[in-house]
């Protein structure tokens, strides 16, 4: 089981164990965290899964692929820490990750 | 806008290929409908989200793109004189007496059936509205007036002579560009990066007008929106280094595609399990006599969202239809292959 932390924009931070393999948006789904929509359930299509990474994590998780920074065209306020969660894997690799969630989804 | 009512046999919400196959049960049943969608064209998501991506799990068809299955259950339904009211959400649906129910959009029009079939995918495609604060204040709900926030544009030449903010590196944002530049006072371009998915034609385009000093791009992102009361004069930028800037416009039209919302469904008084329709499975209604839903809008268990779950569950829907459009004829199962019948009804000559 690898950790994760998602922190609302309110500050609310929702500490979860995920099983590798599954991403991250999967595990915030399962997990019900406010502020993951995932409207298309992991397609890549639709830019409702969009966090950002905190400090350090960007080199853990790999770098995005063109689909994924296509799509976040359609997300808000997006940065250079902006990743779309069902593009990341859950691994040993990135235990104790912690993510930020934007105000809104759109 | 129409005042007139239409009346007819059955109304299905959503023009998806599940929509578009319910047409052809329903027809073979002497069943007759109009559909109704809130975008331009048929298809539903595989006209909308994926017309190109090619589809491996339709029965008999190894490889079909979105846009060609579409094609091919328009070309299916064709012989039953579908009528199609696009560009229209449902709004109201309302029982006016045992099996008939009246069925209202937001173009005000009314339409009264016996049967009405819920076949809404994901709900109704709605545009992304990107979240700038106090966004709603500016947005112009009149589409012949071009000042304000647009996520459509629906009458070019509302635009003529408007300082224009467009935001967006898609088809749609690029487009728009392109047609409204030379009737606009002003074009501004703005995308969050240099790169843009649109069409390289459109790009290639739009970074001559660029060259020429007609269209202004800008890298950034848009924060703020600023106007006289509901009126917009102007919009923020912040560009990659996080400096702003002012960008004076009197229109805004933001283009970040299109998401799915379950919209006035959810207030039409039927059973949900996470906002989806639950329904009974031998005959796909819902738990009000005369509305059925089918494909990706139902639930029941072991339910699959799959194209061919929907064409199933329309076939089983338009048997139990059948009663309540013709209640005094008995039902008699046929095969399109050997009936002379059903092969009239196809025009097969």
């Amino acid at each position: 089981m690898t950790k994760i932390t998602f922190v609302e924009h309110n500050g609310t931070e929702h500490a979860l164990d995920a099983e590798n393999g599954m991403t991250l948006m999967e595990a915030a789904v399962k997990n019900s965290v406010p502020g993951i929509d995932a409207d298309c359930g992991g397609a890549c299509a639709c830019a409702t899964c969009h966090i950002y990474l905190r400090d350090g994590w960007a080199e853990k998780t790999g770098s995005r692929e063109e689909m994924e920074e296509d799509m976040l065209d359609f997300a808000f306020d997006v940065r250079d820490n902006s990743r779309l969660s069902c593009q990341i894997k859950v691994s040993d690799e990135i235990d104790g990750i912690v993510v930020d969630v934007p105000e809104k989804q759109f | 806008m129409s005042d007139a009512t239409i009346k007819t046999d059955v109304v299905i919400i959503g023009a998806g290929p599940v929509g578009l196959f319910a047409v052809f049960e329903l027809g073979l049943l002497d069943m007759k409908a109009h559909l109704i969608d809130i975008l331009d064209k048929p298809g539903g998501q595989c006209a909308e989200l994926y017309p190109e991506k090619p589809i491996y799990d339709i029965p008999g068809m190894p490889e079909v793109s979105g846009q060609e299955l579409t094609d091919q259950l328009m070309a299916q339904a064709a012989p039953f004189g579908p009528e199609f009211h696009y560009n229209r959400m449902v709004t109201g649906l309302e029982k006016l007496g045992e099996n008939e129910w009246r069925v209202t959009t937001d173009e005000n029009e009314i339409f009264e059936c016996k049967v009405v079939v819920i076949a809404a995918g994901g709900g109704s495609f709605q545009p992304k509205k990107p979240p700038v604060p106090g966004i709603e204040e500016f947005e112009q709900s009149d589409s012949s007036n071009g000042a304000g926030v647009h996520y459509a544009v629906r009458k070019m030449d509302a635009f003529r002579d408007k300082d224009i903010l467009i935001s967006g590196g898609g088809d749609s944002a690029l487009d728009w560009v392109l047609n409204l530049q030379p009737i606009a006072k002003s074009m501004t371009l703005v995308h969050r990066r240099d790169d843009f998915r649109a069409a390289p034609d459109s790009v290639n385009k739009m970074r001559a007008l660029v060259e020429e000093g007609k269209v202004n791009l800008h890298i950034g992102q848009i924060t703020e929106l600023t106007g006289e009361s509901d009126t917009l004069n102007g919009a923020t930028l912040k560009n990659k280094e996080g400096e702003l800037q002012h960008i004076e416009c009197t229109s805004f039209l933001p283009f970040f595609g299109l998401t799915m919302k379950l919209g006035p469904v959810a207030e039409w008084g039927l059973n949900l399990e996470e906002n989806l329709i639950t329904v009974d499975t031998e005959k796909f209604s819902t738990d009000q006599d005369g509305i059925y839903a089918i494909g990706d809008i139902n639930t029941y268990p072991g339910k699959l969202k799959l194209i061919l779950s929907g064409f199933h569950e329309a076939a089983l829907m338009a048997h139990d239809a059948f009663k309540r459009v013709h209640p005094d004829q008995k039902l008699t199962f046929q095969y399109t292959t050997s009936s002379t019948n059903l092969q009239k009804k196809l025009g097969v000559k």
